[in-house]
């Protein structure tokens, strides 16, 4: 990373990954026979998306302190009871990643929200990417006019009658993603807007943007369903346009801006994993408290980290300052000011 | 956030021999709208058994942050007025690194946020030209926030220190602590 602008291992799986991505188009589309030529323009922000993520994901990985936990999480997964530690990352997957349970407790309505978006986000990329890719297409089943086939990847997987509730369902599956988007973007753009602290740190293009983009994806792409449904297709094309458009800045904007904590929120499995294993193999005890405060692991991490990101807290006779817990340290602050003001000659002055 | 309201003239000036340990500072500190009425100012014991002398820490907001540096998550980040943020909620994944690191003890970590949450020098009152919570409240003068000359002349036998030594490891930092008049720093061991 010496002074140069780019990263090139980072540059390097990106670009690997992003045309492995674009066989895997060819292919999954069958030699692009299933590719849907009308979403070409979503798959050139699918595929820069893409680079950009994982471009961002590996320079984020590079970090020192990033590093750590990977590598410890992942080691951790593989080594010792397997089969225990698969099974608490999967319960920790499904609590964390797939319910958010942690913004619960900070306010249900937030929680809320937040999963309604989470789903209606998620659900829309398992529709649309596939889509886009070529890798899910329907046709009418052999000598029917009445029932619908699915396919991915060329094999098909289901088939439904047209006038069905499973079609209803199906074919507005991104109108039920663009709700639950619209409530969920709706209510944090409110509190973006009313709450005092949240207004005095934050910025539009980190905060108020990324909400607004959600809600323009949404409301365009359901006003696509409304313009056919309900108006014989008025403005239909310059929807179309516009909504490939909201779309599309979408996608660029994931490396770079909110969404791509999307992509960082595994990390959190891993503190978690790091942090239990830790503890089974015993904690710190604090020598001003004398109570335990974190695990043996962690300080010891912690002291070869700050020393490689160049602080070093180490005390002559070995110990370290980071061996105290954070009640020690301001106490042994407070001890070393109280003693400077006696040296002075005045405790106040 | 750009805010022409913050008065880069003004600072945090601490005195902890002046702490009572009231924990006024605490109640006001909880009506700080950054922080979601969770208190992140520390009033503790320094040592129980042998003394009731008590401490009073708000976060010292370092030149080089260490919290910031450590965090595996890029959810700390100081500003152009020198105001280290709190964890950015949604890219802070609660590891504690932070918390560990810092040399004055000052992150907290919200378990059941599962977040860690940190004073900001109350981002939405001093990015208006207000006062911090707790240092309009402090009964003691243990917490002071205005101007080099307003402290000068209320303090006139103490100086403000913002150097701390920590073994090899020194710390700048944007809020002052009250030392003997002539003091250059505060060396903690």
């Amino acid at each position: 990373m010496k002074n140069r602008s780019y990263n090139i291992k980072a540059m390097l799986i990106a670009t690997l990954l992003s045309v492995l991505m674009v066989v895997l188009v060819f292919y999954g589309s069958r030699e692009l026979q299933n590719f849907d030529a009308a979403l070409v323009t979503y798959l050139f922000g699918t595929v820069f998306a893409f680079f950009g993520i994982v471009y961002r994901y590996t320079v984020w990985l590079q970090r020192p302190p990033t590093w750590i936990y990977f590598k410890r999480g992942v080691g951790f997964l593989f080594t010792g009871k397997i089969f225990s530690h698969f099974c608490f990352a999967v319960k920790e997957s499904v609590e964390n990643i797939a319910f958010q349970k942690f913004i619960y407790p900070r306010g249900k309505y937030r929680w809320l929200a937040h999963f309604m978006i989470a789903v209606g986000c998620t659900s829309a990329f398992l529709i649309t990417i596939p889509l886009t890719f070529g890798w899910v297409h329907f046709t009418m089943a052999p000598n029917s006019i009445s029932v619908y086939e699915a396919h991915f990847f060329g094999f098909k997987v289901m088939d439904f009658d047209l006038d069905s509730i499973m079609a209803f369902l199906t074919f507005h599956a991104l109108n039920w993603s663009s709700y639950m988007v619209i409530f969920g973007a709706g209510y944090y753009l409110r509190r973006r807007l009313t709450n005092p602290g949240l207004i005095a740190t934050q910025t539009f293009e980190s905060d108020l943007l990324p909400l607004i983009l959600l809600i323009a994806i949404s409301v365009t792409g359901l006003g696509l369903t409304y313009s056919y449904e309900f108006m014989k297709g008025l403005a239909f094309d310059f929807l179309a346009v516009l909504h490939a458009v909201t779309v599309i800045l979408f996608l660029i904007w994931i490396p770079f801006g909110k969404f791509f904590h999307i992509i960082q929120r595994p990390a959190q499995i891993a503190a978690h994993i790091y942090h239990k294993v830790g503890k089974q193999q015993g904690m710190a005890v604090c020598e001003h408290t004398g109570e335990e405060f974190t695990t043996n692991l962690h300080i010891k991490d912690l002291k070869k980290l700050t020393k490689k990101l160049g602080f070093d807290f180490d005390r002559e006779d070995g110990t370290s300052h980071l061996d105290l817990s954070p009640e020690g340290k301001r106490s042994r602050l407070a001890q070393a000011h109280l003693r400077a003001r006696q040296d002075g000659g005045n405790l106040f002055g | 956030m750009k805010y022409s309201g913050f008065n880069p003239n003004e600072e945090f000036f601490v005195d902890m021999q002046r702490c009572i340990g009231c924990k006024a500072c605490e109640m006001a500190c909880a009506e700080c709208e950054t922080n979601g009425q969770e208190p992140m100012i520390h009033v503790n014991y320094v040592d129980r058994a042998s003394t009731v002398q008590t401490t009073v820490q708000v976060c010292m907001h370092c030149e080089d942050p260490v919290c910031a540096n450590v965090c595996p998550a890029d959810a700390i980040s100081k500003d152009e007025f020198g105001i280290v943020h709190t964890a950015n909620t949604e890219r802070c994944i609660g590891c504690s690194n932070c918390v560990m690191a810092c040399p004055f003890g000052v992150p907290k970590k919200e378990e059941n946020y599962d977040l860690m949450m940190k004073c900001t020098m109350c981002y939405d009152r001093t990015s208006v030209g207000k006062k911090p919570m707790c240092a309009t409240v402090c009964p003691s003068g243990a917490l002071f926030y205005g101007t080099k000359d307003e402290i000068q002349e209320m303090r006139p036998n103490s100086t403000p220190v913002n150097t701390f030594i920590f073994g090899k490891e020194t710390v700048n930092t944007k809020v002052n602590i009250m030392m003997p008049k002539g003091s250059s720093e505060l060396v903690i061991f």
